[in-house]
């Protein structure tokens, strides 16, 4: 499936979320985390989209999805790699993987492959600090990762 | 309602939960209806035991025999020989690394023994998906004694009397800060529950949450009664999805159970709580910030006065408490100010819960009263220093807090305390450091974030942190001066004094402290151009020692970037000003010719 | 799932479901009576599983609740299962053999609740546990 592709049927899904909300008062952030859901990610048509249908001004809705680390206007990669960035992870060698992961697939943190098959970030603390360090590998958490295990996770994916 | 014989408790908290806990709980349960034990054995999804270094954990009661490390595929044994023979499974057992000794029931285990769980009482304990397991356990009678025996005012000076102090990061009392709510006048109140926990390396509040829900809706009906509010909100975090599911279920359990909703306890009293989610911006745990993001807009934070108490979330007065502060108040209003203040120190009362993590053995959460010392907690609690290292500082209150070195390491810990020696309580992230971390590099990491994390409103924080992450930077690549120690130092305290909320009043304290207590370090990078722990790559060096090197031209072979040359049974050279000071050399040699200085 | 109405319908719900978790907070008292039910293969077929459910309904039937109840292995005295052994904190542990239900109920009026032996059942104290 390509998900960058907008379709009707998403915003049709978009508009039933919103119809359903009764206060829509502050509710911005809800609709945003909606939109996300559904699209993979904020570009700048679901941004106006929102912000005519909740009669916000865009330069706010932008305001607001920039702010946010957990809000996206680039479309990511096919497999999300996060990579646990907390203090736990840091001190157990996290920076380390990054660089591995960096090195392998050739894309800095916060990128996605030009063959929009990888993504990779650096996540704060998801709280497993007890598997430091840990990666996220589309929402499956991998503990105690060491530097060399880098490519046969890759492989795995 | 049935009654099980023997319960098989397995920790569901994500750390576990990321180790295949609910595949032991499949697998368990499938067993136990498989030798026609189901209605004998019941298998329970817990919250997080707190031991998460050794997870998952499986508990077996009422035999109190403690399981780590199960895998799934140990189920099956697990059912065959404990289950059904009653023999306890030898090699699940925790073994102490001090006496080398089995130890069956957790209360023995170092780790347990010092611990008195308060906020923590039923993570564990009861399963957090069934409102019935909270109710077994004395679950929403505080609620239905205030509303029924106590007046509001009465509630605020029992939580005055009880000394609890705000578990967030500030240490603020409780009591104090719901009479301010109390006291202004408005048609509408709110309670806040503060769960964006965003200090890197905490998790208490993610356990609370995916452990014992309930307790803490019970605790902001209570806060609402005590201030006059009718609405709550549980400001959350997006990437706590288990925390998110398991309150949300347990607010549709209240409101079907008349727990939350109108005329609790056929009283006037009418509370209802809805869920906010958190999108990823630290500032947020900053009380204005908050409120601002839950009204939908950017989470920046406002000047104080007013506070919240005055004019908080739609303007109206508000009450924002954290998750582990509404976690502790059941248990006062029903055992009484007198026993929670007989626990802990002067001025700081009850317990705190820490969550352990870095170089230490038994990484986890722990609850401990306050006044419990460092060395305690790091050596007894936490098992000591990970490989057998010397340990080196802790850091504790996260990005807003500080490193605190060996010699204050049997200072008991409570608010003022820490304070005191230039860290902070912060939220209870204990980051356990060793001989192996840089000083200069900590500082860094935690600067890093603040920059990252700065919301650039006021400019003390968005220019000045900025400024001292590049002298940072500078430092660790070897291009520091001593100019540049003094200008850290001076900048520190501005920025201290005049940023506008809390992040940036605080963002300083990491490098303060370790300019206090491991100047030497930060010499050793601008004097020197050394690296003491070996981890500012920048200062290191690969060097071939002649006398030993053979002339094998291994080294020379595996260089990613053909910076050692050589003749075959000469000595080889390291070309410093290519070499990207990778190591593969160094790991290649078979003669241990080659040193990292 | 009911509405709950009152802070007394709250307590009689608890009350009533209370012993689910009563057996999970047993575990964890140090002070109680553990009860131990010798649950190996010759037990189980000489009938310890019932033995063991009557002790809980008896206890649970006379409000007996400084009591925990634990199968455990073989005890080694094949010859009179069912075994239950009675460990009384402070107390030499002592051991009953071919303890059938009713005789369980008799441990429990006795032993447990009066602290007195009951002699014809006893089959020795067991060996020193370390």
């Amino acid at each position: 499936m390509c998900k960058n592709k907008l379709t009707e049927k998403m915003f049709h899904e978009l508009d039933v979320y919103i119809d359903s909300i009764e206060d829509k008062n502050g509710a911005l952030i809800s609709v945003l985390h909606k939109a996300q859901d559904i699209f993979g990610y904020l570009p700048s048509e679901v941004q106006l989209y929102i912000s005519r249908k909740l009669d916000i001004p865009a330069a706010k809705v932008n305001g607001v999805v920039t702010f946010y680390s957990y809000f996206t206007e680039e479309p990511r990669g096919e497999h999300v790699i996060n990579v646990c960035f907390g203090t736990a992870c840091f001190v157990r060698g996290a920076e380390g993987i990054l660089r591995e992961l960096e090195d392998k697939l050739k894309i800095k943190a916060g990128q996605t492959t030009p063959d929009g098959k990888y993504s990779i970030d650096a996540l704060r603390c998801v709280g497993a600090c007890g598997l430091a360090p840990v990666v996220i590998v589309d929402g499956k958490v991998f503990g105690r990762v060491k530097k060399e295990e880098v490519s046969s996770l890759l492989k795995d994916i | 309602m049935s009654r099980y014989r023997m319960h098989l408790l397995v920790c569901g908290g994500t750390g576990c939960k990321a180790s295949q806990s609910d595949k032991i709980i499949e697998n368990l349960n499938e067993l136990v209806i498989k030798n026609g034990l189901d209605k004998e054995v019941q298998v329970v999804a817990t919250g997080c035991f707190g031991f998460c270094e050794k997870g998952p954990i499986v508990k077996v009661l009422p035999d109190n025999v403690f399981y780590i490390e199960v895998k799934p595929e140990d189920a099956e044994e697990l059912v065959n020989e404990h289950v059904i023979k009653g023999r306890v499974v030898e090699r699940l057992l925790y073994i102490e690394p001090t006496l080398k000794e089995k130890i069956e029931q957790h209360k023995e285990m170092p780790f347990y023994k010092k611990q008195i769980r308060i906020a923590l009482r039923n993570c564990g304990f009861i399963n957090p998906e069934d409102i019935n397991e909270y109710i077994s356990v004395d679950g929403y009678q505080a609620l239905g004694k205030v509303l029924t025996e106590m007046t509001p005012q009465q509630v605020i000076e029992l939580m005055k009397k009880s000394g609890l102090r705000g578990r967030g990061g500030g240490g603020f009392p409780t009591g104090l800060k719901w009479e301010f709510a109390r006291k202004y006048e408005s048609d509408i109140k709110y309670i806040i529950c503060n769960a964006d926990e965003g200090d890197p390396g905490a998790f208490m509040d993610r356990s609370v949450l995916e452990g014992d829900p309930h307790s803490v809706l019970e605790a902001m009906a209570i806060a609402g009664y005590a201030i006059g509010a009718s609405k709550g909100y549980v400001y959350i975090r997006a990437e706590y999805p288990l925390a998110i599911e398991r309150l949300e279920l347990a607010i549709k359990q209240a409101r079907e159970t008349g727990l939350l909703g109108n005329n609790i306890f056929g009283t006037e009293f009418s509370f209802d709580v809805d869920v906010k989610y958190g999108a990823g911006a630290f500032v947020c745990g900053e009380e204005t910030s908050l409120i601002n993001s839950i009204e939908g807009n950017r989470g920046e934070p406002n000047n104080k006065p007013p506070f919240p108490a005055e004019k908080g979330l739609w303007a109206k007065p508000t009450s924002v408490n954290n998750v582990e502060t509404f976690a502790n108040i059941p248990p006062i209003i029903l055992k009484g100010a007198e026993w929670f203040s007989s626990i802990g120190t002067e001025n700081s009362k009850g317990t705190k819960v820490f969550a352990l993590a870095g170089k230490i053995n038994n990484v986890g959460l722990v609850e401990v009263p306050m006044g419990t010392t460092l060395r305690e907690i790091i050596f007894d609690i936490g098992g000591g220093i990970k490989d057998g290292k010397e340990f080196k500082a802790v850091q504790t209150g996260g990005p807003s807090g500080g490193c605190i070195p060996k010699q204050y390491l049997d200072t008991p810990i409570d608010y003022d305390n820490l304070s005191k020696i230039g860290s902070m309580m912060g939220s209870g992230g204990m980051i356990v450091l060793d001989e192996s971390d840089c000083m200069v590099n900590v500082a860094k990491f935690y600067l890093e974030f603040t920059v990252d994390e700065s919301c650039g409103k006021c400019t003390p924080c968005r220019v000045g942190n900025k400024r001292l992450y590049e002298i940072l930077t500078k430092i660790v690549e070897g291009k520091g001066t001593e100019q540049d120690l003094k200008d850290l130092r001076e900048l520190g305290e501005i920025i201290k004094d005049t940023a506008l909320c809390g992040l940036g009043q605080t963002s300083p304290n990491p490098i303060l402290s370790t300019l206090n207590y491991f100047w030497d370090e930060y010499e050793a990078h601008v004097k020197d151009k050394k690296c003491p722990s070996g981890v500012c790559t920048a200062l290191l060096k690969y060097i071939i020692i002649p006398e030993k090197c053979v002339g094998c031209t291994l080294c020379a072979r595996v260089c990613p970037v053909n910076c050692i040359s050589g003749q075959v049974k000469k000595v080889h050279e390291i070309d410093q000003n290519i070499c990207i000071k990778c190591g593969a050399c160094q790991k290649a040699c078979k003669f241990n010719a080659i040193e990292r200085k | 799932m009911g509405q709950i109405k009152s802070l007394d319908e709250l307590k009689a719900l608890r009350d009533k479901i209370k012993d689910n978790i009563d057996i999970r907070e047993a575990g964890e008292q140090d002070t109680n009576i553990r009860v131990l039910v010798g649950m190996a293969t010759c037990g189980i077929a000489a009938g310890a599983r019932e033995t063991l459910n009557a002790l809980f309904e008896e206890a649970k039937k006379q409000g007996v609740n400084n009591l925990t109840i634990i199968h455990s292995g073989c005890m080694g005295a094949c010859h009179s299962e069912p075994t239950v052994e009675v460990r009384v904190p402070g107390e030499e542990p002592i051991l009953y053999g071919n303890v059938t239900p009713d005789k369980a109920k008799e441990i429990i009026d006795k032993h447990i609740k009066n602290g007195e032996l009951v002699q014809n059942l006893i089959i020795g104290k067991p060996f020193e546990t370390v």
